[in-house]
């Protein structure tokens, strides 16, 4: 087995999460909600400490990380952008906002910014078809996008 | 104690929240407070409303005074006229389109007139953060009447003859399904809430869980009683950060009424609840996948039989039902079978609640009698299409479901005769799409919904879905040839035989109903290599016309790509090569000068 190096009150915290779920192997995908929800992504190595304390093998822990989207393996930006592309905001022009916002970061979804400040994603509804397009920032929500705004979105977090 | 006069219902649906929802309730508090009105009048952060297009809501009683687009800044405007001088504020009533008069009542909005909320009862009347408040618009009295005067079989048979059927989209009838699971013993069985409201364009399920969590807990109680379940799960979207606490406070809340837990209302009945979340799977949904992602597996779906009612989760007889079916449960006991079966179409009881989105005027979530026509629910509820402008289709059931034409708009909406019209009920997202969406790139969008959705394990869904978005992205690049739209359609039938689970066998849904609406449109793109409606960007250019500019320069300013030049006020001219058609340009020109070619 490999020798983990995260930090010893990193591993103690996975530890007290994967405890607060009794180290039940049922409970693996609460405790990979709280342990991302705690560092925003979900490295090799955490995985590693999680597999140990339930018991399983480290294989099941990264095939759960790898199926559901909502789980990353890459740390985001300190300010996460998600721009939905869910039918209702496609068709009301999500796709123009979103290459606005390529453009003016000079990322590609799934990337994050030099200097670690925004990451870019879609996802898929998030329930606010009403205000389409929309996108979150964090847990704000964004609604009534136009390409026009996006500069003034992003100067907000300047 | 003091007695209150009037009470401001402020929408707290997750659309209004983002557009400063909060801050107007903060601004009322404030302002009442400064006034010396705060015992007299009762700020409530409700549920949803409905009319998101409008938001953010603030609706006043005891009169129904409906104030539309509240800005933070109104308040004072609010709180000064209406409540101190009782004097409406006429410009925040929302303004008919038709006559141009100002309405206060929301009976009387279009919008509202045609709708039937028996699932949405509570949302937008009610707290959704005070069980008291639910309780006294009859919140567990279902739960009181089913323990004390009703076996539980006359529970099962009570919603077998309500004719309610599933309304996560296939449409089982729910008594029916209860049954199944009630004659199954076990020493332990399960009722499972499914809230993974995956389907992009869809809301109702989180807006019935934000407006009114407590119709969906204690539906989950009848059916444990019902059933035999002594606990049930919420499998809930991480998504949906609100809904998840605002369940969370609700079930809180009954268990300290001693609604949840041993010994339910003094009986001897036993029952309480867990939050499971998901993390993203639209597959999820799908009843086994769900199960196997509860018990922290990948969310697969495995062959039925064995159904859930038979071995669900952890291997004991499960019942799966999802948030909208639960929320009609409690009204059904309450006002009985006969009351509920006689709303609705002859196979179709109840109502629907579908979640109106896309180009259309009045976007929100609306709650309509089963058997109502699309053309009532899209120009009366709906106020017709954005900016005027031509009605072409509405997408019903999402990714599985299929799209609808103008030949279908008085076709009566049910589960039958979506699904004989080539689409399907679905959860209820209804998308309408305008002459600006093009079909071809709608059924691609799909399927790369699907593709990035499927779990993979069989492999007509995980190679055939693939192979059709190949064939659709070789069309929309105006590379397409007709074999191709022969092979397409073969791949579809073939998928939709022949894939595991409910994801793949209607994952060509969208293909095969735009095929047969569109086929010009299909046609279009591989013949002509033209779209129509200016998506397919291989397949279109923009072009200035000359005569019709007059040279200001706007287009040439907003261009990112200096793509367009020309003296000022000179005919301007762009450069096609250099041309990413991203619109800008199209979309800043005020004389209409710049057409899609």
């Amino acid at each position: 087995m490999a020798v983990i190096k995260l930090s010893e009150s990193k591993v103690n915290f996975i530890k007290d999460v994967c405890k607060s779920f009794g180290n039940k192997p049922g409970e693996v995908i609460n405790v990979l909600h709280k342990v991302q929800g705690e560092y925003g992504y979900l490295s090799a190595e955490v995985q590693e400490v999680i597999a140990n304390e339930l018991n399983i093998p480290i294989s099941r822990v990264y095939g759960i990380v790898s199926f559901y989207s909502f789980f990353t393996m890459t740390p985001k930006g300190r300010y996460p952008i998600s721009i939905c592309l869910g039918t209702a905001c496609y068709v009301r022009g999500a796709e123009k906002v979103l290459d606005e916002f390529k453009r003016l970061l000079n990322i590609q979804v799934g990337g994050t910014t030099d200097d670690g400040k925004f990451s870019l994603n879609c996802l898929r509804c998030v329930g606010a078809c009403g205000l389409a397009p929309v996108l979150t920032i964090g847990d704000k929500v964004y609604g009534r996008m136009t390409p026009d705004k996006v500069k003034e979105v992003i100067a907000e977090y300047n | 104690m003091t007695k209150i006069k009037t009470h401001v219902l402020c929408c707290g649906g997750t659309g209004c929240k983002a557009s400063a929802g909060d801050e107007i309730i903060n601004n009322f508090n404030a302002i009442l407070k400064e006034k010396g009105l705060e015992n007299e009048v009762q700020v409530i952060r409700t549920g949803c409303f409905g009319f998101c297009e409008k938001g953010p809501i603030v609706k006043m009683l005891p009169d129904n005074t409906f104030y539309t687009q509240v800005k933070p800044s109104d308040v004072r405007k609010i709180v000064e006229e209406h409540i101190v001088k009782g004097r409406k504020v006429t410009d925040l009533l929302y303004l008919d389109p038709e006559n141009k008069q100002h309405v206060s009542d929301s009976k009387h909005m279009g919008f509202y007139k045609k709708q039937l909320r028996i699932a949405l009862r509570n949302c937008g009347f009610i707290n959704p953060e005070d069980i008291d408040e639910c309780i006294s618009r009859g919140g567990y009295e279902a739960l009181g009447k089913v323990l004390t005067e009703m076996t539980p079989e006359q529970v099962i048979d009570e919603v077998t003859r309500s004719g309610l059927r599933g309304r996560g989209g296939a449409g089982f009838p729910t008594g029916v399904k209860w049954g199944l699971c009630a004659k199954n013993k076990a020493d332990q069985k399960y009722v499972v809430c499914n809230a993974d409201e995956g389907d992009p364009g869809a809301f109702m399920d989180r807006s019935i869980m934000e407006g009114d969590p407590h119709s969906v807990i204690e539906a989950m109680a009848i059916c444990g009683y019902a059933i035999g379940a002594t606990k049930g799960l919420v499998y809930i979207r991480a998504e949906y950060p609100l809904a998840i606490h605002r369940l969370q406070v609700a079930i809180t809340q009954a268990r300290e009424y001693g609604l949840l837990g041993q010994g339910i209302l003094g009986t001897d009945f036993e029952f309480d609840i867990e939050l499971r979340y998901g993390a993203g799977a639209f597959v999820c949904g799908e009843e086994t996948a769900l199960i196997h992602s509860m018990e922290g597996q990948r969310g697969e779906p495995t062959f039925k039989p064995p159904f859930p009612a038979v071995s669900g989760y952890l291997g004991k007889p499960t019942n799966v039902n999802n948030v909208e079916t639960f929320a009609n449960i409690p009204i059904i006991i309450t006002k009985g079978a006969e009351w509920f079966s006689k709303i609705g179409s002859e196979k179709s009881k109840g109502t629907k609640v579908f979640a109106l989105a896309g180009q259309i005027n009045n976007v929100g979530l609306i709650e309509v009698p089963m058997g109502i026509t699309l053309r009532d629910i899209i120009y009366e509820i709906g106020g017709g299409i954005k900016n005027g402008r031509e009605f072409k289709a509405v997408q019903t059931g999402g990714p599985s479901g299929g799209c609808l034409t103008a030949k279908h708009l008085d076709t009566a909406i049910d589960y039958d005769n979506l699904v004989a019209a080539g689409s399907m009920m679905g959860s209820g997202g209804m998308v309408v799409m305008d002459e600006t969406s093009c079909m071809v790139a709608i059924a691609k969008f799909y399927l790369e919904f699907t593709c990035e959705e499927s779990c993979g394990k069989c492999s007509p869904c995980r190679i055939g879905n693939k192979r059709m978005l190949e064939i659709l992205d070789k069309i929309t690049k105006g590379n397409g040839t007709m074999h191709d739209l022969e092979e397409l359609r073969n791949l579809a039938t073939v998928i939709k035989d022949t894939a595991l689970c409910g994801l793949g066998q209607t994952s060509p849904n969208p293909v095969l109903s735009t095929l047969d609406n569109f086929w010009d449109e299909y046609v279009e793109h591989v013949v002509d290599k033209k779209c129509r409606a200016g998506v397919c960007k291989q397949l279109m250019h923009y072009e200035i016309d000359p005569v019709k500019c007059i040279g200001c320069g706007a287009c040439a300013r907003v261009c990112p790509q200096n793509a367009i030049s020309g003296e000022k006020k000179m005919a301007h001219y762009i450069d096609n090569l250099k041309c990413i058609k991203c619109g800008a340009c199209y979309e800043k020109c005020k004389f209409g000068a710049i057409s899609v070619k």
